[in-house]
């Protein structure tokens, strides 16, 4: 037995789809059934962590042919520094998952079965390594729709309310639409591929083709849109909000996570690996694409109030920052700047793996509240603080991580982008030089807005007084959630203060694909200080920033508190009128107000107040009543016309359907002489 | 790195730490004068917080540790960004820490969690407060960053040390590039700092008020960390101003012979800030609250300007 990264990785594959097999076995005992299988997926999950991590620092390529598949079409695999990495940030929060999902999932006894749950989360998981070690296009679709699949059944989990049927079967409609784009964009690649039929639909045979840049352009286009669709990218996002929350909130963290990395791995493998050489416009549309997602999926999550709907929508902003470093990327490496174009390609690895963990934990956090209190409404919470304070910490450690804060790890990120966008104008291009700072200002709008929107989901949820009607008896989520949660908080730290282990451990990927890396300069100065191109260009060091604040804040603490006491508890001051309650505190329609007033011509709001006057005088109402509805611009304006048009057209398809056997056999007629005519 | 900056350094966060509240006294001293008012006197701030400090502190019964935490945590971000901006000399042990952006995100975490600490009571003026100030800062922040950006593509850096440097190896030409960033960056630092005419540092409950809606439930010592921060970001954010754009007199090599005409150039600079603040506080009104990202808007403007004019006139 060898025990090379690419053995580890898929026997980790078969462990996990061999615990999906074997867990019907266990319906009987419920407990067991929820131990013994998230505990072997915890299990699988860290070898596939161990694995991809091997695979990077090692920078080996293995690969291997697998003999299943259709006949003369075997699976290929192949475990290289990127398939390592993605393996990386699925297995590391599928890690995180499983162990939380042995609380979260407990919390179904008594109201339904949870086998389904269990097995299709295996199958998920799965799915996601197996898409990440595909080395040829039918392994890739397979294991592409493996993924989709189960993540529709996980999604249709609690089918008994008629939204997350709703949301399953748009989820479903959107990746398949995807899934197609992407096919063809293998058919694309595969027919030019040297060598004969049979070996064509390898990525190996892709990468040797020689492709016309027509054709070149149409396959990335074909594969980015169907990327794009799986990421959520503005404006194929409508799925995400409505899907990702209504699933179970572990699998909604995987979904949000790992799930969309997929695609952003689809993206880097067919453009940077498969492709490879291409025009700078290309990265320019990446780059937009991006920007628009930040800027409008931040603006979104601001109006909602369902914490997960909420979350979901993060997930296009935090998609749109990776495909904007990305872009960067790509511009710069078509015009041949190969250390500017590893620092952007660097900066969205590095906010890839960081989203996933953050956002990982936020919905672990959102699922904890939902848990412990049965609602996902921002506007029924408040006060939890008290009662949930484990995990209302490590909320606020990915609130802050999320918000691009000091000395968390999104802060890392956004700032090695931002350098990026700072060394633009070594670029040849006048136009581009002039535009792509602008690009640099919505990065630090949608970090500023993604503040105040965690400020206002942190604060209406754990803070202040409970909103509610009625007071759910809340508790504190049991030691494994907490374990996975703290587990996911700790590493958004650690993310942040080491950020240059981290580069020089991730540098091998720029290195073969944009023929650069940025580790000689960015740890040039020991792992303390992170200098990205150069020590005079910019540096910063997270751990000095961290341990600075500390230890002023411990000596100030130290310092004043010399005399003991001296705090005394009291009731909330109320300017003497004693009629305070709780109803009187700002909630999240309120907290969003100012910004939706300045950026409420982006959307559909309509807003209206009704009086229900008083017996007496008009100036005292009885009850007043604010109805406010936000709606997306883009379904009206997109999807709309599409849904209706194919309604249409289904309804005249329906005519020939009448339900007369005289006319069917007509119509058999019919095509009988009509082949009979063109096929003779 | 010799001994001489590590002292430097030391001495400057003292500085800072020591002459925020005195640098407030002028600003208010310099406004009671141009109104027409007699003055309390340069030294009233220190008068203010030592009272403070020795009050007892009263904390509603579900202030949670935010609430506590959050005063501390202000004044650790405000004394490590005092270490970071160059101030005295150039030669800091801390400087390499942070470039612009980070410093500009250690005021960004002081804020967020100021924020939190205003809906942590669920008093209405709190939330408030933290609503429209987390407004102001979103709008604030790219125009800020349009600024920061626009003088270090001038400078080919973002760490200020280096862009100090820069400035004084080079000639002092009068770009409009900077020209247009500076205007930019005095109109943030008002709306940063919540001067008039976004915020009024004055006001105390009223319905406009902002800075001082978030922090009404605080007293004691915790009220006395968040007025001294508040009086520490104002004078740091001067100082970065003047970091950025006119670093003439600041000491280049880290020797403490060159201390104190550093120190004779820091107080002469600040002076002038404080003028120049007080002369637009008091020739100007408090905007209503939906006016303010049009100010902002013309911060903007004015950044965005400047780095058009950059690439296309330098």
């Amino acid at each position: 037995m060898n025990y090379d990264p690419i053995t580890i990785a898929l026997s980790s594959v078969v462990l996990l789809l061999g615990t999906a097999l074997i867990a019907p076995l266990f319906r009987r005992s419920r407990n067991t059934l929820i131990n013994i299988s998230f505990i072997l997926a915890s299990i699988a999950s860290f070898c596939v962590v161990a694995a991809g991590y091997y695979a990077v620092e090692t920078a080996v390529v293995s690969t291997a042919t697998l003999p299943i598949g259709l006949p003369g079409l075997p699976f290929h695999i192949r475990l290289d520094a990127l398939a390592g990495f993605f393996l990386v940030v699925v297995g590391l929060l599928s890690f995180f998952v499983s162990i939380y999902s042995i609380g979260y999932v407990k919390g179904y006894a008594g109201h339904r079965s949870v086998t389904s749950l269990v097995v299709f989360y295996c199958l998920f998981i799965a799915g996601m390594l197996m898409v990440v070690l595909a080395d040829d296009a039918f392994c890739f679709l397979v294991a592409w729709e493996l993924m989709a699949a189960a993540s529709y059944f996980l999604v249709m989990f609690e089918n008994e309310r008629a939204e997350n049927r709703k949301a399953a079967l748009l989820y479903l409609v959107v990746a398949h639409v995807g899934a197609i784009a992407i096919l063809f964009a293998f058919g694309i690649l595969a027919g030019f591929s040297s060598g004969d039929v049979f070996s064509g639909y390898t990525f190996d045979a892709m990468r040797k083709a020689e492709i016309p840049v027509y054709w070149a352009t149409a396959a990335f286009f074909l594969s980015f849109l169907g990327f794009c669709a799986k990421a959520g990218v503005i404006p194929l996002h409508v799925w995400l909000p409505e899907a990702h929350p209504a699933a179970p909130s572990n699998v909604s963290a995987l979904m949000s996570g790992v799930m969309l990395k997929t695609a952003i791995y689809g993206i880097i493998r067919v453009t940077f690996d498969i492709i490879h050489v291409f025009p700078w416009w290309w990265g320019s549309i990446v780059l937009t694409l991006g920007l628009i997602s930040m800027v409008m999926g931040v603006l979104y999550a601001l109006m909602q109030h369902d914490l997960k709907k909420l979350l979901a929508y993060h997930s296009v902003e935090n998609i749109g920052i990776i495909l904007v470093g990305i872009g960067l990327s790509m511009i710069f490496i078509s015009f041949k700047l190969p250390l500017l174009a590893a620092l952007g390609l660097i900066a969205g690895l590095y906010h890839t793996i960081n989203h996933a963990v953050f956002k990982g934990l936020l919905f672990m956090g959102a699922g904890a509240v939902l848990h412990a209190t049965g609602e996902r409404n921002m506007e029924e919470m408040g006060g939890l603080i008290h009662k949930m304070p484990w995990t209302a910490a490590m909320f606020l450690v990915a609130c802050l991580s999320i918000s691009a804060l000091p000395p968390f790890n999104g802060f890392v990120s956004e700032w090695l982008t931002f350098q990026a966008f700072l060394l633009s104008p070594a670029l040849p291009n006048r136009i581009l030089i002039l535009l792509i700072p602008l690009g640099a200002a919505l990065l630090a709008l949608s970090g500023a807005l993604a503040a105040a929107c965690f400020v206002k989901a942190f604060g209406v949820t754990f803070l202040g007084h409970w909103r509610g009607h009625h007071r759910p008896h809340v508790h504190e989520v049991d030691w494994t959630m907490r374990a996975g949660m703290v587990m996911a908080g700790v590493t958004c730290l650690l993310l942040g203060i080491l950020p240059t282990i981290f580069i020089d451990w991730v540098d091998v990927i720029a290195e073969q694909f944009v023929g650069s890396t940025i580790s000689l300069s960015a740890s040039q100065y020991g792992w303390m200080w992170l200098t990205p191109v150069s020590y005079e260009r910019a540096s910063y060091s997270g751990i000095i920033v961290f341990i600075g604040i500390l230890v002023v804040v411990a000596a100030a603490y130290a310092l004043l508190h010399v005399k003991p006491g001296m705090i005394r508890r009291s009731h909330i001051w109320d300017c003497g009128f004693q009629k305070i309650n709780s109803r009187m505190q700002y909630n999240a329609t309120s907290f969003a107000q100012p910004i939706r007033r300045i950026f409420g011509f982006l959307f559909r709001i309509r807003e209206s107040v009704e009086q229900a006057p008083h017996a007496g005088h008009k100036a005292f109402p009885k009850k007043i009543t604010y109805y406010l509805s936000v709606k997306d611009r883009i379904w009206k304006w997109l999807y709309k016309p599409i849904v209706d048009s194919s309604f249409w057209l289904s309804r005249q398809a329906g005519r020939l359907q009448q339900g007369r056997i005289q006319t069917y056999l007509l119509y058999s007629f019919i095509t009988i002489l009509a082949l009979l005519v063109f096929l003779r | 790195m010799s001994m001489d900056s590590f002292i430097i350094e030391a001495l400057q966060v003292l500085l800072v730490i020591g002459l925020a509240p005195a640098f407030a006294g002028w600003v208010r001293t310099l406004k009671c004068w141009f109104q027409g008012r007699s003055t309390p006197g340069l030294f009233q701030p220190y008068r203010d917080l030592f009272k403070l400090f020795s009050k007892e502190v009263v904390l509603a019964y579900n202030a949670s540790w935010i609430f506590r935490f959050t005063p501390y945590l202000l004044f650790g971000t405000a004394v490590l960004a005092g270490g970071i901006i160059p101030i005295l000399s150039i030669d800091l042990p801390l400087a390499a820490t942070a470039d612009v952006i980070v410093l500009i995100s250690l005021f960004a975490i002081a804020r967020f969690f100021l924020a939190l600490s205003g809906m942590d009571i669920g008093t209405a003026f709190g939330g408030m407060g933290s609503s429209r100030e987390m407004m102001i800062a979103s709008l604030a922040e790219p125009a800020m960053l349009m600024a920061i950006f626009t003088v270090s593509l001038v400078n080919k850096s973002t760490s200020l040390a280096e862009i100090v440097q820069v400035i004084y190896s080079g000639q002092l030409i009068l770009r409009p590039s900077i020209t247009f960033a500076l205007i930019a960056f005095i109109l943030i630092i008002l709306a940063e700092t919540g001067r008039i005419p976004v915020d009024n540092p004055a006001t105390h409950l009223e319905l406009t008020m902002i800075h001082e809606a978030m922090i009404l439930e605080y007293s004691g010592r915790h009220l006395a960390l968040i007025e001294w921060t508040s009086m520490m970001k104002l004078y740091l954010f001067v100082c970065l101003c003047i970091a950025a754009f006119a670093p003439w007199g600041i000491a280049v090599k880290g020797s403490l012979a060159a201390l104190p005409a550093a120190f004779g150039f820091m107080v002469a600079k600040l002076g002038v800030a404080g003028l120049i603040i007080v002369l637009i506080e008091t020739g100007l009104a408090k905007m209503r609250l939906f006016r303010v990202p049009e100010y902002l808007g013309v911060a903007f403007l004015l950044a965005t300007l400047g780095m058009l004019s950059f690439f296309i006139l330098d």
